[in-house]
Parts: structure tokens; C-alpha cells; sequence
């Protein structure tokens, strides 16, 4: 075990500890960048993460899995829709709700179901989305650095983790390259300017928040089925916020979510490999507080170098046609 | 229907209700193609709401409506587009941190990817731009623009979707006289290229300065429609309010006492150390009014923020009855008061009212800890609303009802709720800014006689406004702006050609017309010109 291959071990699983909180950003950041307020990531992760084991557990496949899992976070998001779109509701309670019905529901019904308190069965690897390796992998790992990079840091995940990366320049090119993009970012700034030129501002925020539902789905069964292997209680554990923090620290830009994301993964990271070392000086931390590192790293930043981030000018008010 | 191929749009008997308030009744109104055709009536008569039926934002009750002789239903705001109909509302439909291009595509993108939309946008622009004299920096962000060029970016908007009828709702509200100067030219481009525009304003000299035809509205229905040749301004007025109205105010010559409200030397900086006020030395005397007159942003804003206490002089004293002002910080503008000034802002929902409060509590705004609403932290609701609906009654405020919320009101009446609250009190000098900006004309003449009525009360009263005319009639004497100093006291009755110079920052009384170096003509050294 050599430095440098310690790097690549902690950057590896950075990786895999930002693929949810990336998704979760991501499909915020639809939503919010068409004026709806999405507070509700976590409780659509979590719901999809139960949906994707439970399903993924009774059939054996992870497929199925996955599309119970987008199918269950796009229903909820749907309810988002219709509180806060045509019932014109608040957003920030329409979300908080969300949370906390997908918080008791999937504990009640994964436990109903499969009576082992709340968690799903433990899934074989059949039915879980399994690592894939790239083309030449093993071969070019026996080049040093840019081989083992390769070998060792691109290659290996599942397909989850691809999509998600790939999701970024996708949503970069969507937002600032395409006409629904232009019209996204309109009805998130002022959607009477939207409705005036003759487009529904409702389609929009609809297609917006079922893009969201999508991702949120995709991040939840890569908890439970990619990353994980079953379902447990509260498995998400405030990754949608953390989510939702990132995307105000990226500005609610594709990119800077990225970067903002892998941060947070590093610094999860961190806190796994820095668990019982000793520390010159102050010698053993307590593991709580190393556990505490990445949500206090991450207030500072929010708070301190954050600068001016200006939301989306109508995000949270709802659209009356004015008299 | 071959005889009506002439008009351009055609509205027969249309109607619309919103609950229980009948918004347009039964209206006619054909619109020659090529003409232009202006829409006046006072606020809530109903022209916005009809013209928002022809752009298909609300749909018609019943009624039908004719597009160059054809029959239609517009469906929505892209149907009416679809059949060349383009609207320029009063609050422009721009997105802020978007550039001029694509503010104009947007709606009208063409195909999925935006590169293609925005290259062939930007010659299209550049091809308007051209014919109409809409001149805009295309990559320019929209919240860099000024109004006036945020109004053209509206414009282009409506000519790149291919409108050949432009309805502009109250377009001018918003321009300083030079920008409004601009936009007539504007038209008369538009004219000359075969396009129709229709003008909802409430601004007579606009009407007859441009338009070829008008219809009048009243409570939602159609008076009359003319032809701009056969009536007046007087005329209109009364037709619009529906009884005779005095256009000019009327008044006897003052009678000045002593001064209560002094400035001297006073200079103000804004927020980014701009000096925006350059020393200016004035007085007003009890029983007089004096005007401050200028284009929008010469620093009239500024110096009625520091008179009223609403910030801080770089330099200079304000003297109110014999007593120096001391400026403390956030407690100012009450001490203020307390001295007898009485200050009415010119933006009255930025700094006059609550918008989401209900009318007695905006009524007592600023004045809440007076012993009469109640005493200590105890607010007497009783007291406070019977004050309320007392100066309902006085002032004329409709609707007469005082636990409205003030953002029902119409724009005349908050007007008057934020005059009644400020007059009708124990006051000596009284501050006025734009009493008039945004209200229809028979609020216009009671707010007028109510200012004049203060001075005959012997009050001394600042009046600033951009509106010349309004200047010109209320004033006994009047001082003019121009970058943040005071160029020349003028006479109300003093000829165009002097306020057009002074106002562009030449002193017409100097002999050479060379623009004033400094701020050196006060007020007070001029006394004895009158």
C-alpha cells in the first residue's frame, strides 16, 4: 500500500458517496430552476430507495427494481406538482410533507411486508446493479498512475454512477443549448413572461418536476440496490438536504454542481478513513465527531464562501394569471 | 363582411366579468388597419382587461371578435401572436438575466436548439432595428437596460413573432418626456410600415398628438369612439369621468408669509458615492407653493429622500420653522414630523403604503404611537378606524371601506389614502413627490385642489414632479434640476423655450446660453424676481 493508491481508494469511494447526492442536486435544480421549491429530495430518494430494494427483492431484478423506484418518486412528485402548481400551495410544506410521509410509509410498509422492522431482505447480487468494467481495465492497470486511475477509479461502478456523471454536461447542454432550457430558466425568473409569449407555464413546471421525479428515483435505487443491498430505516439520512445545499452552493449551475457534489464525497471520505486514526497532539477523536465533519465543512462552506447566490427570481410563488 | 376587409380588428359586443364585477360590457370597437387608435378612461374602466381579451390572456364571456374580417377565437396569447396580434404591457414581460436575443426568441425559438434560433434572431434584429429605429444591444442583459430601452426590447419582441397590430398599454407611464419622444418616432415608423397599434393611455396630449381615432371607456363600457380631429382634450375628460372637469387647476395668486422650510447648501451622495445633489439653497414660505421641476433622475428622488429625513445630507442644514435639523440616523424622518413636516413619497407602494395591509392601518402608518390610537403598545383598532373612515369620507377614497386590503385599491386611491394620512393633520410644511404618477384624471383634479387648498391653508408645500404641466399649474414658483443642481427659478408662466433649456441645464436668463457651471443660484438670492 503505497500513497498514492490510498488516494485513488479514498477518491473512489468519494465518488460513490457523491453519486446520490449528485442526482438528488441535479433533479433539485430542474425543479427549482422552474419555480418550484423542492425541499422534498429526501423523501423522494427515500421512497424510491425503499421501492427499488422491496421490488428488487420479490423479483430478483434490479431493472424492475429501478423503475418502481422512478415510478414511486415521480408519483410523489406529482403530488409536489399538483400542491403546488394547480392547488397553488406552499411549496416549502408541500415538500416537508413529502419527507415525512415517505419517512413513515416506506417504515409501515416494508414492514407489513416483509416483517423485519422496517428493513427490505438482503439482495443477492443478481438482483443488485453490479460494478462494470470498462474495456481494457485490467490490462491498462499495470500502467502506472494514468492506468490505475483508469483501472481502479473510472472503471468498476455500476451503471448508476455513469448515468449520474453523464447527467451533468446533459443538464448543462439542456439548460443553456436547448429551447426547453431557455424556457426552464424563463419560468423560474418571471413566468409571465412565459405565459404572455403564449407558453403554459404549468406543461413546463409539470415536465420540469417529473425530470426531477426521474432523477430522484435514480439516486434512490442506487442507495439500495447499487451502493447498498437492501432497504433500512431512514437510509438517506439527509441526503437530500445535503443536496439541496449543494445546489445553492453550486449557484444552481449543472457544473458547479458537480464540484460542489465530489466535495461533499471527499469529505465523507475523509471521515471513514479518519475514524480511530490518532491524531498528533490531540490524539483519538471521538468517532461522532469525525462522523460530524463533512455536515460542519459543508455549514462553513455554505455560509462562508458562498458569496452572492442568487435564486431563480420566482422559485416558491406560486403563478396566478393577475387581473 | 367584404365592406369591414378595411379594419384591422373588429370587437362586437364583447363582455367579460370577473365574480361579480362586470369588467367590459357589450363592447363595439373597430380599428382601421394602419391607423392608430387610442383607448383612454380612467383607472379600472376596463381597457386593460379588453385588451388582454384581444390577446387572448382572458377569454370573452360572449361577444365576437374579427381579425382583418375574419371571424376568430382566440384560444391564448400564441393564437393571437398566430394572427399577427402583439401587446406591450405597462410591466414589461422580460426576463431580467437574460440578454435582449434571448428574450426575443423566447416563445418564438423555432426549433429545438437554440444556436440556429439566436442566429436568425440576430439579423432579424438587426433588419428591425433598421427599419423601425429600435436600436438595442442584442447581447446586452435586459436588467442593464434603462426602462426606455426595455420598452423597445418589448417592441421587438412583438414585431419578431411578425404583429401587425400593436396594443402598448400605457407605454409612456414610464419614460422621462425624452424617451417618450423617442417612442413617437417609433410609431410613426410602425405607421409608415403599415402597422396598427392600438394606445391605452390616460394621457390626453397623447391622444391627440398621435392618434387618429379613440374610444372612450367608462366603468367598462364604450362612450364614444372619435376621430382624434373632432374633439379636445376637454372634451375627452369629460366624456372619460363622465362630468365636466376642470384641466387646469384653478387658483388665485398666493399670498407668502414666512419661510418654514430652508436648505442650504445641501449635498447628497447615494449609496455608491455618487453625488446626486449638488448645493442647493432653496426656501418655501408659508402659503406658497414651490415647484421643483426637471427630467427624472437630476437628483429630484435624492433631495426629497433627505428633506423628508429618509437619509443623510454629505453636507448643508435643513431648517424647518427657525429650528435646525438634526439628522439621527433612522430617527429622523420621525422628528421630522414632529417639527410639522409632512411627507408624501413619490413611489407610494415602495415607501407610502403596505400594499398587503388593510386601509385604516396603512392610515395610521408612521403615526401609530399617537396617543389617540390607544395607549402604550395597545393599538385601538375602534380608534384608528373611525379616523379612517373619516378621511375615506373626506378624501373621496373608493371603495369606502377600510378593511379593504390596499392593494384593491386603484391607483388614485392609495394615492389618497397616503395624502389623507399626511394632510389631515397639524402640519406646516408639506412634501409632495409625483402626487400624480399613475392616476386617472378625476383623482388628478382632486389632488390637485387638495394641494392648492393646502397653501390657501397657509401651509408652505414642496411639490416635485416630472410632469411639467403639473408643475406649471400648481406652482407659485418654480426652481428647475438638472444634474443634481438647481439651474433657475422660473415663473409658472415662463415660455416652453425657457423650461426646455433650463431643464436641459441652461439658465435662460444668462445672456450667453452656456450650461451653469455650479449650483450657485439659490432660491433665496432670486427673491426679488417675482
Amino acid at each position: 500500500m503505497n500513497f498514492f493508491s490510498d488516494i485513488i481508494l479514498m477518491l473512489d469511494s468519494s465518488v460513490r458517496l457523491a453519486v446520490p447526492i449528485l442526482l438528488a442536486a441535479l433533479a433539485g435544480l430542474y425543479s427549482e430552476r422552474s419555480g418550484i421549491v423542492d425541499i422534498g429530495l429526501e423523501g423522494k430518494m427515500l421512497g424510491a430507495a425503499f421501492a427499488a430494494a422491496a421490488v428488487a427483492a420479490v423479483t430478483g431484478s434490479p431493472w424492475l427494481g429501478l423503475l418502481a423506484a422512478i415510478a414511486v418518486s415521480s408519483f410523489m412528485a406529482m403530488i409536489h406538482a399538483i400542491a403546488s402548481i394547480n392547488m397553488r400551495g406552499n411549496q416549502i410544506i408541500s415538500g416537508v410533507a413529502l419527507n415525512f410521509l415517505a419517512l413513515g410509509a416506506t417504515v409501515f410498509v416494508g414492514h407489513s411486508w416483509f416483517k423485519r422492522g422496517g428493513s427490505t431482505p438482503n439482495l443477492s447480487t443478481e438482483a443488485r446493479f453490479s460494478p462494470i468494467e470498462l474495456p481494457f481495465a485490467e490490462q491498462l492497470g499495470g500502467i502506472p498512475i494514468v492506468g490505475e486511475i483508469y483501472e481502479q477509479l473510472i472503471s468498476g461502478h455500476n451503471l448508476i454512477v455513469y448515468v449520474a456523471f453523464l447527467a451533468v454536461p446533459v443538464t448543462a447542454w439542456v439548460l443553456f443549448r436547448t429551447r426547453f432550457g431557455l424556457r426552464l430558466r424563463a419560468v423560474g425568473e418571471n413566468p409571465k413572461a412565459l405565459d404572455t409569449a403564449g407558453i403554459s407555464v404549468t406543461r413546463l413546471r409539470y415536465q420540469a418536476l417529473i425530470i426531477g421525479g426521474i432523477l430522484c428515483g435514480l439516486a434512490g435505487a442506487y442507495l439500495s440496490t447499487g451502493q447498498g443491498a437492501s432497504f433500512s430505516d431512514n437510509m438517506t439520512a439527509g441526503r437530500g438536504f445535503i443536496a439541496l445545499a449543494a445546489l445553492i452552493f453550486a449557484k444552481w449551475k449543472p457544473v458547479p454542481v458537480l464540484w460542489t457534489c465530489l466535495l461533499f464525497g471527499v469529505l465523507s471520505a475523509a471521515q471513514i478513513r479518519l475514524q480511530g486514526v490518532e491524531f498528533p497532539l490531540i490524539g483519538e477523536v471521538p468517532v461522532q465527531a469525525i462522523q460530524a465533519l463533512p455536515y460542519i465543512l459543508t455549514v462553513i462552506l455554505l455560509a462562508g464562501f458562498i458569496g452572492r447566490s442568487v435564486a431563480p427570481k420566482a422559485v416558491g410563488q406560486p403563478y396566478i394569471k393577475e387581473r | 363582411m367584404g365592406q369591414d376587409s378595411e379594419l384591422a380588428i373588429d370587437l362586437r359586443g364583447v363582455s367579460k366579468a370577473f365574480g361579480p364585477v362586470q369588467a367590459n360590457k357589450n363592447i363595439f370597437m373597430p380599428i382601421r388597419r394602419n391607423s392608430i387608435h387610442g383607448i383612454v378612461g380612467e383607472n379600472g374602466a376596463g381597457k386593460s382587461t379588453l385588451m388582454s381579451i384581444l390577446y387572448g390572456f382572458y377569454h370573452a364571456d360572449s361577444g365576437e371578435i374579427f381579425v382583418n374580417g375574419t371571424k376568430v377565437q382566440i384560444k391564448d396569447s400564441s393564437h393571437a401572436l398566430e394572427l399577427g396580434i402583439g401587446m406591450v404591457h405597462q410591466h414589461f414581460m422580460l426576463v431580467d438575466n437574460f440578454t435582449v436575443l434571448e428574450n426575443i426568441i423566447l416563445g418564438a425559438e423555432g426549433g429545438f436548439l437554440l444556436a440556429k434560433s439566436l442566429k436568425a434572431a440576430r439579423s432579424e434584429m438587426e433588419r428591425l432595428a433598421r427599419d423601425y429605429g429600435l436600436e438595442v444591444d442584442p447581447d446586452a442583459l435586459v436588467e442593464d437596460l434603462s426602462v426606455g430601452q426595455q420598452q423597445r426590447v418589448e417592441i421587438l419582441k412583438a414585431l419578431y413573432r411578425g404583429a401587425e397590430v400593436l396594443i402598448l398599454d400605457e407605454p409612456t407611464g414610464v419614460l422621462t418626456p425624452t424617451e417618450a419622444d423617442h417612442l413617437f418616432k417609433i410609431f410613426e415608423q410602425l405607421h409608415a410600415q403599415g402597422k396598427t397599434i392600438i394606445l391605452i393611455t390616460h394621457k390626453l396630449r397623447e391622444i391627440m398628438a398621435i392618434t387618429d381615432s379613440v374610444s372612450v371607456m367608462r366603468r367598462g363600457e364604450i362612450v364614444t369612439t372619435l376621430k382624434t380631429s373632432e374633439t379636445s382634450p376637454d372634451n375627452l375628460a369629460e366624456l372619460m369621468v363622465g362630468r365636466r372637469v376642470e384641466m387646469d387647476a384653478q387658483k388665485t395668486s398666493g399670498d407668502p408669509q414666512k419661510k418654514v422650510l430652508e436648505v442650504k447648501g445641501l449635498s447628497v451622495t447615494d449609496e455608491l458615492g455618487v453625488p446626486r445633489v449638488k448645493n442647493v439653497s432653496f426656501d418655501v414660505r408659508a402659503g406658497e407653493i414651490v415647484g421643483i421641476a426637471g427630467v427624472a433622475g437630476n437628483g429630484q428622488s435624492q433631495l426629497l429622500e433627505v428633506i423628508s429625513g429618509m437619509t443623510e445630507p454629505l453636507l448643508g442644514e435643513i431648517w424647518i420653522n427657525g429650528k435646525r435639523v438634526e439628522f439621527e440616523g433612522a430617527k429622523t424622518a420621525a422628528k421630522m414630523r414632529h417639527l410639522g413636516l409632512a411627507h408624501v413619497p413619490e413611489d407610494r407602494l415602495k415607501t407610502g403604503l403596505v400594499a398587503q395591509f388593510e386601509e385604516w392601518e396603512n392610515s395610521i402608518l408612521g403615526y401609530s404611537e399617537e396617543p389617540k390610537y390607544g395607549a402604550g403598545q395597545i393599538l385601538s383598532h375602534k380608534a384608528a378606524r373611525e379616523e379612517a373612515d373619516q378621511r375615506i369620507e373626506k378624501f373621496d377614497i373608493r371603495p369606502p371601506n377600510c378593511r379593504l386590503k390596499t392593494a384593491n385599491f386603484s391607483g388614485g386611491n392609495q394615492q389618497k389614502i397616503v395624502l389623507a394620512r399626511e394632510m389631515d393633520r397639524e402640519l406646516d410644511v408639506l412634501i409632495v413627490g409625483q402626487p400624480t404618477r399613475g392616476v386617472d384624471i378625476g383623482a388628478i383634479e382632486f389632488i390637485h385642489k387638495q394641494i392648492i387648498a393646502m397653501r390657501d391653508a397657509g401651509k408652505a408645500v414642496l411639490l416635485v414632479s416630472v410632469e411639467l404641466d403639473e408643475i406649471r399649474a400648481l406652482s407659485d414658483r418654480v426652481l428647475v434640476m438638472f444634474d443634481g443642481k438647481i439651474v433657475t427659478e422660473l415663473t409658472p408662466e415662463a415660455s416652453e423655450r425657457e423650461f426646455g433649456l433650463s431643464m436641459a441645464g441652461v439658465d435662460p436668463h444668462e445672456e450667453e446660453s452656456t450650461p451653469v457651471a455650479t449650483g450657485k443660484v439659490s432660491a433665496g438670492a432670486k427673491e426679488g424676481v417675482r
